[in-house]
């Protein structure tokens, strides 16, 4: 038999339809097979108004379950026996005498009889409905019950030869009857199953199925538009937001007033489609969008002329206003607009966004270099890459910014790199977004993300857990991407010391002033002691002259940031590591590779971390690189356990000269030769030629292994054969740290 | 019919505030009138926002007169204007069939439900100075937001049991779109054939003007920072009183003027606001000290009669 649910409400929010489906389904099948009522097929359609379930071939009663519980000895106390009836709940003569290891033992069988599906069904979608994971819920009335928004009914039906209601224990009507499109066809009506429901919604103008709603609307909208010679612009998103909104979906196109073609496109489909939910039409010979798609959510006598009337006139106040931000925009010089930014807090621990810029800008500077750009146009870019956040139409569309910066620049006939730099340093924003290439986007886009992080660690505001309000992962997968991409090479340490150090420089300035609530912030931010921040405060120390241990102070404090070793910078660069390995681990590189590669001097240049980790994982993957592996391990813990032993290090260097077997011989031969080719490559930084070298010791010292006894009776030869064990480490280790790989 | 209907067409702004009043008195709410202070909103009304709490049915409706300085512009922009009318109903616990009640009220003023597209979509409701929030959507007439329409959750940080539901419809741009009229100022306000036809801009002209000039750049802000505390003092000195009046020796727990402090702050805050005096951290803080206020009457409505206790 096959059941059919419907749960009918007011309109449910279009973005939230889809997910209700999927759990509905899941919750209603999961807690049928969970009784023991198994099911063929199930299907779940959602419109605004309604969530349904169609479950095909459902059991008809549940088997019936038997158990057989074993008792006490026969021979066992009365209380005994007492307590395993109660526990059981069963009667005393239920009980049969079984023979057993132990001897004679009561033993009783349980009997759980099947149940019926409707009873089940009951249950089940009763808990559901009372407990749907919907992300927001309401109350409504005077009533418990929650959900997203107040429901009205329940359709609830088991259908055989017979249609059978199934009551469902809620405090809303239950039965077999819906609702149909709530202007085109109102009234209630019954259905006996599935078919019927659907066809006899389809009659009272509901198209069930949202797909085909989004069908539908996608080749009415294309078709119209194909017509004319125009194209409509691809927006799944829109699509599946568009067919939740309606039931019975109407595709009208209207025309946008030839006033309004000069504002970019962007403008143009933000304004229709975050507003209006309007699809764009564009003209593929201009690129212009000469059109707009409504979707109504009925038919009328007038063939939607009101409809459509009504739209194009709230689009056309609404372009209005767009066309008056983007004149009045472009009358304002970006610098005006960018020195705007000074009335704007970024953080008010970071001070406002003018001053954040100016740390982009000199940052950008200095990136600028490494990253092949020129440093006066990467200065020039950052300097007004923020400009349009204070527009009047990034603040209508803040989705715009960025784009909006472009548009202006380019209109202000800035250089091109500039231009791109406005729009393309916000990126990347997310791990599918672009990472830009163009060098002046590259050094513009590296200093406002590092500027945030440096920034935030300084006032130690770093992600925690599942907290990030800052988006500081982002931000340090956004420069990993960068650097990555652009095969960029340079140690990161030295512009995350520069960045962190304006950061701080900047608050000790800021203090030359007289005492302020701000400065206990300071000193509570920075470690200050309650000392040290009254000699600094009690003197100004820019006119400091006078008191040596002052400027010493200051020199000393200096010297901390300025330093490789600054705590605050190792442990953003730890931060970077982690994010790393996350960010290598979705590619496939080992966990355990990428720490023998992290343990590695020069672990801030990310280019070399990531080419020495790919190249070890394939090395590792090939026999040699296995086998040169088990022959590392083996000396390692032959190593460690004699050093232990004897309490000595073995790092002298091993003497050919007592070297007794062929083997040994052969190995000092090979790892005499292998040292300076290892040396070479990675001077050339020529990873793989690297592994290369170390393949050739594989055999050596599998031969070594094989023909010689570590544990020699001679003293002298031991010692020389240890030695010459960690002198096979210490070669290895050149390349990666290999005692961090898992065997 | 559809003749008849057109003949129905209302003819001015009057004409729809007259329909809409004589539209939920027919479905029995209490015809109350505008608020006598000055207000961001309808939900500031202590119809909505105290009646919301408790556990009282209730079922009103008023005209409310709202300001909100930020949106003055002299009178030119042709929807936006720092005074403004709002048309609220408010019906508690809400029925099951507000929904179609709400599109016969729109049936009223005249929008025919053959010819237009009616759509609910989603947007939640949520108004920091109330300390209140609720889920419901924005009303679409042909793509044009006509109304919200919210089922109150909490107000002041208490849960609203049962659930009141809430209409507010933004009267002129309604009006505008039922009148086919573009600019605000052009709407004709009474009959346009009366003796003395008067549009919204002989009406209110003049004062957009004046009221803008005064809220951006004249209103003394030393003053208004000065009333904001006043306020804010007086509203917990009310509430500080003991329970028991010593004159009648009656309990008068004095939660509605109390609110009239808080809606003054809310008031001098936005004024505040539109002077461009409030930085952004400050804001935060102002809004905070409102809800603070409000949740202390609500705290001390409930304990009295109306307030269901």
């Amino acid at each position: 038999m096959d059941y059919l649910l419907e749960l009918f409400s007011e309109e449910i929010p279009a973005r939230m339809q889809k997910r209700a489906g999927e759990d509905l389904k899941k919750l209603v099948t999961n807690g049928l097979v969970e009784a023991g009522i198994t099911y063929e097929s199930a299907a779940v359609f959602t419109t605004p108004r309604r969530l349904c379930l169609n479950v095909c071939g459902v059991l008809e009663q549940s088997p019936t379950l038997r158990e057989e519980r074993k008792g006490p000895r026969v021979s066992a106390p009365d209380k005994a026996i007492e307590g395993f009836l109660r526990g059981a709940g069963v009667a005393r003569e239920d009980l049969v005498v079984k023979a057993d290891k132990k001897g004679d033992i009561y033993v009783v069988e349980i009997v759980k009889p099947g149940r019926g599906a409707a009873e089940v069904l009951t249950e089940v979608v009763s808990e559901v409905i009372r407990k749907f994971p919907w992300p927001k819920s309401m109350r409504w009335g005077a009533g418990q019950l929650r959900w997203v928004r107040p429901l009205h009914s329940v359709l609830s039906i088991l259908s055989k030869e017979e249609v059978e209601v199934v009551p469902v224990d809620v405090d809303v009507p239950v039965g077999d009857s819906t609702e149909g499109h709530r202007f085109m066809a109102p009234g209630r009506f019954s259905v006996s199953g599935f078919e019927d429901y659907e066809a006899k919604l389809k009659a009272a103008y509901v198209m069930l199925d949202p797909s085909e709603r989004a069908d539908l609307i996608w080749h009415d909208a294309t078709n119209g538009a194909f017509a004319l010679g125009l194209e409509v612009v691809d927006d799944r998103a829109l699509l599946a937001e568009v067919a939740g909104l309606v039931e019975w979906p109407v595709v009208l196109m209207g025309d946008i007033a030839e006033d309004f073609f000069a504002l970019p496109a962007e403008v143009l489909q933000s304004s229709m489609r975050e507003h209006q939910k309007f699809f764009s039409v564009r003209n593929p010979k201009t690129g212009r969008i000469e059109k707009f798609v409504t979707v109504a959510n009925r038919e009328t006598a007038d063939g939607g002329a009101t409809i459509l009337a009504g739209n194009q006139k709230v689009l056309f106040a609404r372009l209005s206003d767009a066309k008056f931000f983007w004149e009045n925009d472009l009358r304002v010089p970006l610098g005006e607009m960018a020195a705007k930014l000074e009335k704007v807090t970024f953080h008010n621990k970071l001070g406002t966004q003018a001053e954040r810029v100016a740390r982009i800008a000199a940052l950008a500077r200095e990136i600028a270099t490494d990253v092949d750009a020129d440093p006066a146009l990467a200065e020039q870019a950052a300097e007004i890459c923020k400009a349009d956040l204070m527009s009047e139409m990034v603040y209508e569309f803040p989705e715009l910014q960025g784009l909006m910066g472009r548009y202006y620049a380019e209109a202000a006939g800035m250089p091109a790199e500039v231009a791109n730099a406005c729009e393309q340093h916000w990126q990347p924003l997310g791990p599918s977004d672009n990472v830009p290439t163009e060098p002046v986007s590259v050094a513009v886009a590296l200093a406002d993300k590092i500027d945030t992080l440096t920034g935030f660690w300084a006032i130690d505001e770093k992600p925690t857990g599942s907290k990030d309000p800052f988006a500081l992962r982002r931000a340090a997968l956004g420069v990993i991407r960068l650097v990555l991409a652009n095969d960029l090479r340079g140690a990161l340490r030295h512009i995350f010391v520069l960045s962190y150090a304006d950061h701080v420089i900047d608050k000790l300035q800021g203090l030359q002033g007289a005492r302020s609530k701000a400065s206990a912030e300071f000193a509570k931010t920075f470690g200050f002691t309650d000392d040290e921040m009254d000699s600094l405060l009690s003197r100004k120390f820019d006119e400091m002259a006078p008191h040596e241990e002052q400027k010493s102070f200051v020199k000393g404090f200096a010297n901390q940031v300025f330093s490789l070793e600054n705590p605050t910078v190792l442990n953003l660069l730890s931060f970077f590591h982690d994010r790393l390995k996350v960010y290598l681990k979705d590619k496939g590189i080992r966990h355990d590779v990428i720490d023998a590669c992290l343990k590695m001097p020069g672990n801030d240049d990310l280019t070399l971390l990531v080419k020495r980790a790919e190249a070890l994982q394939a090395f590792l993957n090939t026999d040699d690189g296995e086998n040169l592996l088990q022959g590392f391990k083996r000396a390692n813990n032959i190593l460690r356990a004699e050093e232990k032993k004897d309490g000595v290090s073995y790092e002298g260097e091993p003497d050919v000269k007592f070297a007794e077997e062929p083997a040994e011989k052969a190995l000092f031969a090979a790892l005499k030769e292998a040292a300076p080719k290892i040396e070479t490559a990675l001077n050339d930084e020529n990873i793989e030629a690297a592994m290369a070298a170390l393949a050739a010791l594989r055999a050596p010292i599998d031969g070594f292994f094989d023909g010689v006894q570590v544990n020699a009776d001679k003293p002298i030869v031991r010692r020389n054969r240890l030695c010459l064990l960690n002198e096979i480490r210490a070669v290895m280790h050149k390349v990666a740290v290999f005692s961090e790989i898992n065997g | 019919m559809r003749g008849a209907k057109l003949m129905d067409k209302p003819q001015s702004f009057q004409d729809i505030i007259l329909r809409l009043q004589a539209y939920w008195a027919g479905k029995g709410c209490a015809m109350l009138q505008p608020y006598d202070m000055e207000v961001g909103a309808g939900t500031f009304h202590p119809a909505t926002t105290l009646r919301s709490l408790g556990s009282k049915p209730w079922a009103a409706a008023y005209v409310q007169p709202s300001r909100r300085p930020t949106d003055g512009r002299y009178g030119e922009n042709p929807n936006r204007l720092q005074h403004f009318y709002q048309y609220q109903v408010v019906i508690k616990p809400s029925p099951p069939d507000l929904q179609a009640l709400y599109l016969g009220s729109l049936e009223a003023i005249g929008i025919d439900m053959d010819l237009h597209d009616i759509r609910f979509v989603e947007d939640d409701w949520e108004s920091p100075t109330l300390g209140a929030w609720g889920l419901g959507w924005e009303v679409w007439c042909d793509g044009m937001e006509v109304s919200q329409f919210t089922y109150f959750q909490q107000v002041a940080g208490m849960d609203c049991k049962p659930v009141t539901g809430e209409l507010t419809y933004g009267l002129e741009r309604l009006a505008m779109y039922v009148l086919g009229v573009d600019h605000v100022m052009d709407m004709p306000f009474n009959r346009p054939d009366a003796p003395v036809p008067l549009t919204y801009g002989d009406i209110f002209r003049q004062a957009e003007q004046e009221y803008s000039r005064w809220n951006f750049d004249v209103a003394n802000t030393d003053i208004l920072l000065k009333q904001f505390e006043d306020a804010e003092a007086e509203c917990a000195r009310i509430l500080d009183q003991p329970a028991e009046d010593p004159k009648t020796g009656r309990t008068i727990i004095m939660a509605h003027p109390a609110y009239d402090q808080a809606i003054k702050a809310s008031h001098v805050f936005n004024l505040l606001d539109a002077r461009g005096v409030i930085s952004v951290t400050e804001r935060q803080a102002y809004i905070g000290r409102v809800r603070a206020l409000t949740k202390m009457c609500a705290d001390a409505f409930v304990q009295t009669a109306a307030g269901g206790a």
